[in-house]
């Protein structure tokens, strides 16, 4: 598989989950055990991307200036601050440890 | 309620230029990116397949990845269908506009007509925004060069931090947040990348399927 079937695969992937959701009829909502595991994947695989993304490199684990980054949107998130003030504001602490290390 | 909806639309549509930078910095070309917003439209999706890309997974991970977490909208549609009540041809039109900010910005709408103008106004407002911005993201993301030395790395991270915190005030989400972190980083080493993210959704299969207690679908907050 290549990227661009994985962007245009998922792509329509995503949108057919889209159509379903509105095509479905509500009761397959009163399923208790397919609400709370709809509900809890994305929190189960925001945490592990996050995860992943800052400690991982290939295959070995590594404590660098992306922790620091995350940190700093931490604090940010803490404070309130828009989403994109989080996202560059990790960024450019990463990139300012970078420079002077 | 149109300039609220507005509002939302122009805060979400400005983060597709860190989306549209992310993107780039993990390898994409600015083409793939600017195909993503198009057609997956769905922010935390599109970072999650840069994400488990950026980090060495295979296409077919980054996909499945991707995947699970629109199926999120899949809810989100079972929830508001019954409100906006349209169909045929026209369902299908709108679906693509099924995201986390039009959905908390129709579904408090007292009534059908309100709902679907909270519905309609957020979600084409987003989709010519964060498309517009995904592109000026890119094209500056391509122009700076190394991703590294801007840090762009480490901001994938706080973007998935950013998404899901408005989930973290629930205790039982917390748990399940900390397990998957847990368990993701346990198979970092023993896996090929792509599959930890992947097998951290076991949590959610194990957590759901066992827990008796009752869970309120939770339900997106317009972003500020």
């Amino acid at each position: 598989m290549t990227i661009w079937m994985a962007v245009i695969g998922a792509g329509i992937g995503c949108y057919l989950l889209k159509v379903a959701g509105l095509s479905m009829p509500p009761s397959v909502l009163e399923h208790p055990v397919v609400e709370r595991v709809a509900d809890l994947i994305p929190v189960a695989l925001l945490a592990a991307l996050v995860a992943v993304q800052v400690f991982a490199t290939g295959s070995s684990l590594a404590v660098d200036a992306r922790l620091a980054g995350l940190a700093t949107a931490l604090v940010l998130l803490l404070l309130r601050a828009p989403f994109l003030v989080v996202v560059f504001g990790a960024a450019l602490v990463a990139a300012l440890i970078r420079l002077w290390t | 309620m149109v300039r609220d909806s507005l509002g939302v639309g122009l805060a979400t549509g400005l983060y597709g230029a860190s989306f549209g930078a992310v993107a780039v910095g993990s390898g994409l070309s600015v083409a793939q990116t600017c195909v993503l917003s198009l057609v997956m439209f769905t922010g935390a999706s599109q970072f999650a397949l840069v994400g488990v890309l950026a980090g060495g997974g295979t296409p077919l991970a980054s996909a499945m990845a991707a995947l699970l977490l629109g199926s999120r909208n899949t809810l989100y549609g079972l929830r508001i269908g019954p409100l906006l009540g349209w169909r045929g041809s026209r369902r299908l039109a709108v679906a693509q506009l099924v995201i986390d900010e039009s959905t908390a910005m129709s579904l408090t709408r007292p009534d059908r007509s309100l709902a679907r103008v909270g519905f309609l106004t957020t979600g084409l407002s987003i989709f010519v925004l964060w498309n517009l911005f995904t592109l000026v993201g890119a094209v500056a993301g391509e122009a700076l060069g190394d991703p590294e030395s801007y840090g762009l790395d480490a901001a994938v991270g706080a973007a998935f931090l950013g998404l899901l915190w408005p989930r973290l005030t629930d205790p039982v989400n917390r748990g399940v947040a900390l397990a998957a972190a847990a368990l993701a980083l346990a198979l970092v080493p023993v896996t090929s990348p792509g599959i930890p993210v992947l097998a951290a959704g076991g949590v959610a299969l194990l957590v759901g399927s066992r827990s008796r207690h009752v869970d309120p679908t939770e339900l997106p907050e317009a972003r500020r």
